[in-house]
């Protein structure tokens, strides 16, 4: 911690870009900034930089792995139990068990990628490394999805795996079902939880009420909704455009009517784009402490 | 170059900067002081962009700060050095600014020598970091980009004082090659060790500017000069002194004498009187004193009347008996508010 001198100031290492100010030119006037030959961040360094902070602490990098581990197990559980109660079981078996979990878990990280800037207030310094606030709440949801891939194809490599196991153990018993329509349902119905968490999050801008709220609209709003069509028979026809949970049902298997698909667009309007847009707007003017 | 122009930031019927316009020239430490509250967060939030102003521009180096394309590498920013993820180790912070900016992983090492942080204690983690760590990491993250401007907020604070007489040696450094430094505090003393301009700000307005001699000579010339002086023969001068109408304030502290003159009028009696000085100085409390009158409006640590400007005036004579004596001393009687290391900020 000793004094140091101007001369500590030291040259650029290799590898470092040119001076973007340049030396200040006969042609600029005192004082101006040359910015001119100095590149905008690229996407692609904001989308590594915010993978980068999505794992880098330790509660990040274990809530990352924990979809890894929960996946292993849930899918361990099936497999002992097909294994010895020798029971039919199938590709598809082990893809829903596993939905079960990362649909829990994706919306969280969804959450966090957001919140965390402000629990931690780290939105002052990426915010100031990117004033332009929109292209690093699009790097976010870039790298929410790439996770939500990411955490897919394990779960069906994992899967996989588990159903190679039950054929050499439980040959007679294992079917393999392997259809790409069901395995691109499984990655869409992941990505929109994943959203749904994300969405919330920039509505709240807090860890604990974007959790809450999330599972208020996952796991209530369906019952409140049942209980009011119970009530009300005109809502019938209405709740399904509201229930955002119900209407990714036939998702799941990539078979869905005309009107299905509608369900989920206006429920999907409601329930994802609308905090989305509400969400972003607030980020875009918030006053960032 | 900053340039500030009638910048306004109103919270409801609050101004907390009010009509805020000044320069900060490159190659020059600018120090942007006021007491806690002033609006000096406020304002170099507005800068880079944190905080919409209701009112008027900033441009650094011609520019609105929104407008720089990589940011970073143009200007340094530091506003909160504990504003960071408690769980990242001080490297891993770096690096993500240095990802950030485009640089290589070369520049985190070389910024962390800079600021002396070791091995061991890059590889902690943040929320383990002391006060004055957080505070030189986040001069190391500002200085990442090589910027050409460089605003801090309160970048001295925790700091002890080998840390400040580091960050002045720095600073200076950084603005000898053609930087532009602003850097705010609410301590008088860090600024003018650091500073070349002082903007002087109080309740969200700008009260006074200008470098150390203009705002001693435009605010303290109806000030009586105030000079300490030691002599081989003080009652010599006593009488020397005394003789040539110029009034001896009682001694304040240690050996000398305390006179209400310039150090020249001093000094000349003392020649016409064959007197030899061991000691002569004019009295540093210039500065605080007009700091804190400037300021007295927000000081709400004095009771009203007593704290105004000029009170007492120089010369005051001594109360009538049964006279009770004001609450509070009159400024620059007291020594400096108290400033303890890592003094709580708004």
């Amino acid at each position: 911690m000793s004094a140091i001198g101007p001369a500590a100031f030291p040259p650029p290492p290799p590898g470092f870009p040119a001076a973007p100010g340049g030396q200040p030119g006969a042609a600029m006037p005192p004082g101006y900034l040359d910015v001119s030959r100095t590149a905008q961040t690229p996407f692609w360094r904001l989308v590594g930089v915010e993978l980068r902070k999505a794992v880098d602490t330790v509660a990040s990098f274990w809530l990352v792995m924990s979809v890894a581990i929960l996946v292993v197990i849930v899918d361990g559980f099936v497999l002992l139990a097909t294994l010895i109660q020798s029971l039919s079981v199938s590709f598809d078996d082990f893809s829903a068990v596993a939905a079960g979990v990362t649909s829990l878990i994706l919306p969280v990280l969804g959450i966090m990628l957001v919140t965390s800037e402000w629990s931690q207030r780290t939105a002052m310094v990426t915010f100031a490394l990117e004033p332009r606030r929109i292209r690093v709440v699009w790097a976010k949801l870039v790298v929410g999805l790439l996770l939500t891939v990411i955490a897919v194809l394990f779960a069906l490599v994992v899967g996989l795996g588990c159903t190679l196991i039950c054929e050499i153990f439980n040959g007679e018993n294992t079917s393999w079902n392997l259809q790409l329509d069901a395995m691109l349902g499984f990655l869409l119905s992941q990505m929109l939880a994943m959203l749904g968490g994300f969405a919330l999050a920039t509505l709240l801008l807090n860890t604990p009420a974007a959790i809450v709220l999330f599972f208020v609209y996952r796991y209530m709003v369906p019952l409140v909704l049942f209980v009011v069509a119970g009530l009300w028979r005109a809502f019938e026809d209405i709740s399904p455009y509201l229930n955002f949970v119900e209407a990714q049902g036939p998702l799941a298997e990539l078979s869905m009517n005309g009107e299905e698909f509608a369900q989920l667009l206006v429920s999907g309007a409601i329930w994802l784009v609308l905090p989305l847009v509400l969400g972003i707007a607030r980020i875009l003017r918030a006053e960032v402490k | 170059m900053i340039v500030v122009e009638h910048l306004t930031r109103r919270y409801g019927g609050f101004a907390a900067v009010d009509d805020v316009s000044f320069v900060c020239q490159p190659g020059r430490v600018t120090g942007f002081l006021g007491p806690n509250g002033a609006g000096k967060t406020t304002t170099m939030r507005i800068m880079v962009g944190l905080t919409p102003a209701s009112h008027g521009t900033v441009t650094i180096g011609g520019h609105r700060y929104a407008d720089i394309p990589n940011p970073g590498r143009h200007v340094g920013v530091l506003l909160d050095a504990s504003a960071q993820h408690g769980g990242r180790t001080g490297k891993e912070i770096l690096t993500l600014g240095a990802r950030a900016m485009g640089l290589p992983d070369a520049r985190v090492d070389q910024m962390l020598a800079l600021v002396s942080l070791n091995s061991e204690e890059a590889n902690r983690r943040l929320r383990n970091y002391s006060l004055g760590m957080k505070q030189r990491l986040g001069i190391a993250h500002a200085l990442l980009g090589d910027p050409q401007v460089l605003i801090l907020d309160e970048p001295a604070n925790g700091l002890d004082p080998a840390g400040i007489r580091w960050m002045r040696t720095l600073l200076k450094g950084y603005a000898d090659r053609g930087g532009t430094v602003l850097l705010s505090s609410h301590l008088l003393n860090e600024v003018e060790l650091i500073a070349d301009e002082m903007i002087l700000i109080g309740r969200g307005k700008i009260v006074a500017q200008g470098d150390k001699a203009s705002l001693l000579a435009a605010h303290g010339g109806n000030r009586a000069a105030t000079t300490t002086v030691d002599s081989l023969d003080n009652d010599a001068l006593v009488a020397a002194l005394t003789a040539s109408g110029l009034m001896i304030a009682p001694p304040a502290h240690g050996p000398g004498l305390t006179v209400q003159a310039s150090s020249a009028d001093v000094g000349r009696v003392a020649a016409e009187h064959q007197i030899v000085l061991t000691h002569l100085s004019g009295v540093q409390g210039g500065l605080e004193d007009i700091f804190l009158e400037l300021t007295a409006a927000t000081q709400r640590e004095v009771p009203a009347g007593v704290g105004a400007p000029g009170y007492p005036p120089p010369g005051y004579p001594p109360p009538p008996p049964g006279h009770v004596p004001p609450q509070a001393p009159p400024p620059g009687a007291f020594p400096p508010p108290p400033a303890p290391n890592g003094g709580v900020r708004r």
